[in-house]
Order: structure tokens, then C-alpha cells, then sequence
């Protein structure tokens, strides 16, 4: 009998796709992982609506009301909620505008940038609206599970999915959450 | 450039009065403040080329301690201390009646750059509260028509000099007095014993009296003393430690105010006992204005024979003491941070060992005592180790001093033989409703009222002296908030665990006393603890979680009432996140909004 797969979604926020790309960077393990899960909203299947799944892969920070809605019904719909990646777990590059107020940023990017014509903070209602400040998103909903890196490497991210799948206690090894 | 030269002027002045020293850079930048406000990044310059020293290394002082000022502030710069007994108080509403009659913000300077008002840390005034420093001078008991006098003095432009004296004045408190502050003490007395029966019989007396560290860690003095008196070198050093930051104590500033010459002769004693020749005081800022007192103080000591050279006519016994004032930093409170302030560098504290009795001051061996500590030498120079051991329980010999402030009639110092119930305390003082009682100040111990039969010793509740008395009225949680606000502005930076560990515990302390924590994050919150106890460099970071963890064991129910039923909360208003782009963008669509209601109901497992 075929055990029935586990579901997983993934899903990019304030981030830049790097751990997306070092998911990737599994190459020939992609195979393996393939006949154990089945891949449900993820940038990599272009699946828009996401289903009860069993775990869900985080990349990125929270910056605008759409990050919000989408880490919200992740976590809703994922039993599992795993951060993935430096932005994810404090915010990252996104968050370095923190230091600026919002209204900074925005002129920085719309009023006073190189070459704009017409320059004006833009504001139509399909653009999601950008929060104050860039939060990590375990300020947002629960976390189940940090993976530290910018990004973690595909082999700390094979060890973790391997382990966690097959119900163990997540061991990895100093060289693969440590940066020193 | 006159102007420009006339600064070079100002600082070489300053410089030269200091005799040129590195050591004395936070002495040189306090007097430079003084005469030009500010520390301007050009005036750090000048100070660096005098000294020859880098300027980064200048900046990083002036940076560090709170009462040097790297922004222009306001010629009358006044400060609130803003302890919880002064938040008890009613500080907080004077500290806006204040700044709407002046018309400034908190923690801003006026356009015409007449006054600054913002906050500090607890100035030691907890029994005569709410307190503030005014250029650094301290205002005690203050209330509306105070304020208004002041609010009048300022608009007027009155110089600090020609303020009427009683809002300066300090009162004492002394309400219980036992062998350390009851009995006479003739000055010399300790001085004359010491010679008479030489340095190994005043050690061994030390040894007999079991005195132990009265700042509240607890280490033998005995033992302190005679590992730097056997320590290799000829130039060692004796610091007295008045740095009493620690929130809620101030018997330090009563022992200096009313009993210096009991301190400086215990310090003499023991530079007698080790070998020295040379003292200092680090006189915490917060008390600057003893600074001028007690100089006098020192002097007429040397006029008495009783300091400087060939004291009580022996031509061996030489021995003089410097006061360094500290600039607003509670981490110097801890002896190796202190050591590297009294050396002109930004107080962080030193890996141990080596501990300073072998590698003190400049790296040479140095006993750095609490005030208490010395005062208490000095007396038992004069009566002997058994006298002094015959109060107090088995490990913890003589007596302690507690500052008593909070909800009780008679706050103030209350010296007790070391094994005293916190019940008796409690009945003494006046306070008949406690519901709980900051033991120690922030970093020591929160207890409630099942404990008040718990004894003050080093075998039970060890405490610096700090007693802060909350009523069945209070809430436990504005004080766990105001003293986790404490630690994130007192670390010093220098660890991860410390410097990040303290924020982290301000931010879920805040969300849950607004309402918005969940059982989630007090388990975060131990964890957390844990971490900090477990990982921090020093004393501050490792005690800085007590309170929090204290009150989670002792007032469970504090934090209860106020948890949300959900599993998680987010860690901020998600909806008024938006506010400011809706207000950029102009948008009200539904878009524009993130309604609690509908993102969270059923979201979460």
C-alpha cells in the first residue's frame, strides 16, 4: 500500500527568494523528496489556494497587510509552521528600514527618487498597504520551527524536512545552523 | 575662530587641573559639560588631542554614561527619577504638569534652548519622593506648587546658586539605629587601633567579625583584604564603592551624608592593612551633591592628621582619597565595571578572574568595599570581631542596613541585625497592607506576603538593602514592567543575551500588562529568563529576569486576569500598523485595514 503523501506549502514574504532558490539547490534530492511529499501552494507550483496541509515553509519577514493575510492562513491551514531564513526570523534587510519612519521610505523611493514623473506616493487599493515597520513573523502568528541562515543551506534544509518527516527529534549540526 | 580657540582654552584648563590624566577622562568630560552644556563632537576632539588619546575613545565614553550629553540639552536640565517609588508617587503626572508649564516635551530641549525635562533612573531619594536632578543637583519631595516655584525659577532665568536651599534639602530617615550607627565613633579611634595593634591583629579581628560584603553579594572581607595584602607589588589601591544604583537603596547616601568619616576611616584602615597609599570613593552622579561636602570632609581630615602623609605623626602610615564621580551608569555598580570607569573608560565589565585583589585598578591589586562595608571595618577596629560578630545569625555576622521606601508610614534607614523577619521589618515601618516586597531592588528577589516569616541573611534573603514595600492596592505588574524598562536602559551593551535578552523581556512584559499576552508568552518569558541567567557576561543581565520570573512564581494571578483566552497573539496592533500608510496613501478601502476579527477567528490551531 502507497503511504499517502504529506502535503507542504511554501510561500515567499518580505524576503528574496534565496531560500527558495536554496530549497532548489537540493537538485537530485528533489527526486527523493518528490515521491514523500506533494508540493500544495508554493511559488514553485503556482497552486494560488492553499489547502489543509501538514507543513508549511516560511521565507521572509512581514512588511505590507498581504504578508499578513497569507502568514494568517498558513498558519490556520498548516499544522506545522516552520520559519525559514534570516528575514523570517528577525526581520532581515527588509527590517533595515526600520530605523526610517514609513513616510521617509516612500519619499525616499516615490518623491524624491531619480527620473520620476508625476511623483507621488502611489496609492491604488490593488498595491498592498505597507505596515510601519518590518516584523520577523513569529511576532504575527506561532512558530513551530526556526531554520537560522541567509539562506540555510540546502543540506540544513534536507536535514531538517528528512527529520521532521520522519518523526524524530531535529538534530543538525553545529556547521549547519552557525555562521561563525 | 576666537570662539574656536577659546574652546581649546576651556578644555587645556580643564586638562591641566586633572594633570593631564586618561584615567581622569570622565572626571575632565563631567567638568567640561558643566561649562559648555553639552559635548559637542568637536569639543570630544579637543578633550582627545589634550590627552593624546583617540577620539574614539573619548566618544565611547561620552557615549556610554547617561549624564554626559553628546546633544545640545537645555541650561536647566532636569531629570525625574523614575524608580517605581517615585512612580508610587505620582512622579509620572508631575513630570507632565512640569513639561506643560514649560510648555517642552518629555525628553526634548525648548527652541530657545532655555530647559530639557526628561526621566533617569532611581536617584536614591525613594523615602522622600518623587525626586529629580536639576543639573545634576537633587530636588527632593517635589509636588505642584514645588514645580511651579521651579517652573518660575527657570523662566526667570535664576542661576542653580540662588534657588531657595529647601528644595535641595536631603533628609536622613534614620529610624532604627543599631551597634553600627547607634553607638559614638570618635574620629581616629579605628586609626589609633590600627596602630597600636598593627595590621595582622586587625586582620585577624576582620577575620573573628565574619563581615561579609554589605553591597549585597556577600564575600568575606576578611578573605578580600588579605588576598590583596598578599598579593605581589608595592602600589596597591582601596576603592569604596558608593555607586548604590541598585533601584531603591540609598543607605549609602545617608552613610556618606551623616557617617563619611566612619567610611574614609575604614577605607584608611584597610590601605593601613593592604599596603596602600592611595583611595577612592566612586561617588554614584545621581549624589553629586555631596561631592563638595564631602571634599571638605577629607580635607579636614588631613588638617587632623587623620589622611595624607604621616598620619598620627607615623612616617609609614601615608594614605590620601580621591572622590570619582560616576556619571549615570548602574553597571559600574559592579567592582570590575567601576574599576574600568575610574580609569577613564566606558564601564563594562571585566572577565573574572583575574578578580581585582590580584588585577584591580590600572591592574594592580585593589579591595573595592561597599560603604557599609568600610564603615563597619572601622568599628570593629575599634571594638574588636567578637563584639560585631555577637549580632546577627551563624553566617551572616553584625548588621545590615535596609533603605525602606514604597506603601509605608515610616520610610527610611532601618539597620537591623542580619536574621531580622521581613514581618518585623513590615510592622516597624509602618506598612500594615503589603502585599508583596521587592527585596534587594530589581536584580534581588520579589516575595509575597506567604514569606513575609522569610529572615534577612545571607542564608535566606540576601539583600544589598533595598526594601521596596507594594500594598494590597498595587499592581505587581507596573513594577516587573518598571524595572524591565530599567534593565534595557542600564545594560551596557557589551553581550548578546544581556543587550537583546532585556529587550525582548520588555517587549512581552509590555504586551502583557496592555492585555495582549497569551500563556504562549509566559512560557516564552521563562525561557527567556533561563537564557539570560544562564548566558549573560555579568550580575546585571543574570539577575536582570528575576522580577519577571519572581512575580510569575509569587503573583501568578497579576499576570492571569490580563491573559488573553487565545492560544497567540500577535506582538502588535496589526491594524494600526497601517495607520500611517492609510494616512500616506490616503486609502480607506477594505484593503486599507486589517480587522482582528476576521483574520484571527478559527486561525490559529
Amino acid at each position: 500500500m502507497i503511504e499517502p503523501r504529506l502535503k507542504i506549502a511554501t510561500c515567499s514574504l518580505a524576503g528574496c527568494f534565496g531560500c527558495h532558490m536554496s530549497l532548489l539547490d537540493l537538485d537530485e534530492r528533489l527526486f527523493d523528496l518528490a515521491e514523500r511529499v506533494e508540493l500544495d501552494r508554493s511559488p514553485l507550483t503556482d497552486i494560488k489556494e492553499l489547502g489543509e496541509c501538514d507543513v508549511g515553509l516560511v521565507e521572509g519577514g512581514v512588511c505590507n497587510a498581504e504578508n499578513v493575510h497569507t502568514l494568517i492562513e498558513f498558519r490556520a491551514r498548516c499544522k506545522i509552521l516552520v520559519a525559514i531564513g534570516a528575514c523570517a526570523l528577525n526581520g532581515g534587510v527588509p527590517a533595515m528600514r526600520n530605523q526610517y519612519d514609513l513616510k521617509e521610505c516612500l519619499e525616499e523611493s516615490y518623491v524624491r527618487g531619480m527620473g520620476l514623473v508625476n511623483a507621488q506616493i502611489p496609492s491604488d487599493p490593488e498595491i498592498p498597504l505597507l505596515l510601519n515597520k518590518v516584523h520577523p513573523i513569529h511576532e504575527v502568528v506561532k512558530i513551530d520551527y526556526s531554520l537560522p541562515g541567509c539562506p540555510p543551506s540546502a543540506d540544513t534544509i534536507w536535514t531538517f524536512i528528512n527529520e521532521l518527516l520522519s518523526g524524530q527529534a531535529i538534530a543538525l549540526s553545529y556547521r549547519q545552523i552557525h555562521y561563525d | 575662530m576666537a570662539e574656536s580657540s577659546m574652546l581649546t582654552e576651556t578644555i587645556r584648563d580643564i586638562v591641566q587641573h586633572h594633570g593631564g590624566m586618561p584615567t581622569r577622562l570622565l572626571q575632565i568630560l563631567r567638568d567640561v559639560q558643566d561649562r559648555l552644556t553639552w559635548l559637542s563632537p568637536e569639543t570630544l576632539e579637543r578633550v582627545a588631542e589634550e590627552l593624546s588619546i583617540s577620539p574614539n575613545k573619548v566618544r565611547s565614553v561620552a557615549e556610554f554614561y547617561s549624564f554626559l550629553y553628546t546633544t545640545p540639552r537645555g541650561r536647566y536640565d532636569i531629570l525625574f527619577s523614575d524608580n517605581i517609588t517615585d512612580r508610587m508617587l505620582g512622579n509620572r503626572e508631575l513630570l507632565h504638569y512640569l513639561c506643560s508649564r514649560l510648555k517642552v516635551s518629555i525628553g526634548e530641549t525648548r527652541a530657545d534652548g532655555l530647559v530639557t525635562v526628561g526621566t533617569t533612573s532611581c536617584t536614591g531619594m525613594c523615602d522622600q519622593g518623587p525626586a529629580a536632578l536639576v543639573n545634576g543637583y537633587t530636588l527632593t519631595r517635589l509636588n505642584p506648587s514645588r514645580l511651579d516655584g521651579i517652573a518660575n525659577l527657570i523662566e526667570s532665568r535664576i542661576p542653580l546658586a540662588e534657588w531657595p536651599r529647601e528644595l535641595f534639602e536631603v533628609y536622613s530617615n534614620l529610624r532604627r539605629a543599631d551597634i553600627l550607627l547607634g553607638r559614638h565613633f570618635a574620629d581616629g579611634s579605628a586609626l589609633r587601633a590600627g596602630l597600636k595593634r598593627g595590621p595582622e591583629a586587625i586582620m585577624e579581628e576582620m577575620v573573628k567579625s565574619g563581615l561579609r560584603g554589605q553591597g549585597g553579594a556577600g564575600f568575606g572581607s576578611a578573605a578580600k583584604w588579605i588576598s590583596c595584602r598578599n598579593a605581589p607589588g608595592n602600589v596597591k589601591y582601596v576603592v569604596c564603592n558608593a555607586d548604590e544604583g541598585e533601584p531603591g537603596t540609598f543607605k549609602d547616601r545617608v552613610l556618606m551624608q551623616d557617617f563619611a568619616d566612619l567610611v574614609f576611616e575604614g577605607m584608611t584602615l584597610c590601605g593601613r592593612v593592604i599596603g596602600a597609599q592611595h583611595g577612592f570613593v566612586y561617588l554614584r552622579g545621581e549624589y553629586r551633591y555631596m561631592l563638595n561636602p564631602l571634599k571638605a570632609i577629607l580635607q579636614r581630615r588631613r588638617e587632623a592628621g587623620l589622611l595624607g602623609e604621616a598620619i598620627l605623626g607615623d612616617a609609614s602610615f601615608n594614605f590620601d582619597i580621591e572622590i570619582h564621580l560616576g556619571a549615570g551608569a548602574y553597571v559600574c555598580g559592579e567592582e570590575s565595571a567601576l574599576i574600568e570607569s575610574l580609569e577613564g573608560k566606558h564601564g563594562v565589565p571585566r572577565i573574572r578572574p583575574p578578580f581585582p585583589t590580584t588585577h584591580g585598578y590600572l591592574n594592580k591589586p585593589t579591595v573595592v568595599n561597599n560603604v557599609e562595608t568600610f564603615a563597619a571595618a572601622a568599628k570593629i577596629a575599634v571594638e574588636g570581631g567578637d563584639w560585631f560578630a555577637s549580632r546577627g545569625t551563624a553566617q551572616s555576622k553584625g548588621t545590615k542596613l535596609l533603605s525602606v521606601s514604597g506603601d509605608c508610614e515610616r520610610p527610611g534607614i532601618y539597620e537591623y541585625p542580619f536574621g531580622i523577619t521581613v514581618h518585623q521589618v513590615l510592622e516597624d515601618c509602618g506598612a500594615h497592607d503589603a502585599q508583596g516586597i521587592q527585596m534587594a531592588g530589581p536584580a534581588g528577589h520579589m516575595i509575597s506576603a506567604q514569606q513575609f516569616g522569610r529572615r534577612i541573611c545571607f542564608e535566606d534573603l540576601a539583600t544589598g538593602g533595598s526594601f521596596m514595600v507594594f500594598d494590597q492596592k498595587r499592581d505587581i505588574l507596573d513594577g516587573v514592567r518598571n524595572f524591565a524598562h530599567f534593565f534595557v536602559h542600564e545594560s551596557c551593551g557589551f553581550c548578546t543575551p544581556c543587550r537583546v535578552g532585556t529587550s525582548l523581556m520588555r517587549d512581552l512584559i509590555d504586551k502583557v500588562h496592555t492585555g495582549h499576552g497569551t500563556r504562549y508568552d509566559l512560557e516564552e518569558m521563562c525561557k527567556l529568563g533561563r537564557i539570560m541567567q544562564a548566558g549573560c557576561h555579568c550580575g546585571l543581565g543574570q539577575t536582570a529576569p528575576n522580577p519577571v520570573l519572581d512575580s510569575l512564581d509569587q503573583f501568578p494571578e497579576a499576570y492571569e486576569r490580563r491573559l488573553r483566552s487565545t492560544a497567540y497573539e500577535p506582538a502588535f496592533d496589526l491594524n494600526a500598523a497601517l495607520e500611517e500608510a492609510r494616512q500616506l496613501t490616503g486609502r480607506s478601502d477594505p484593503g486599507a485595514y486589517l480587522n482582528e476579527e476576521d483574520l484571527l477567528v478559527g486561525a490559529m490551531p
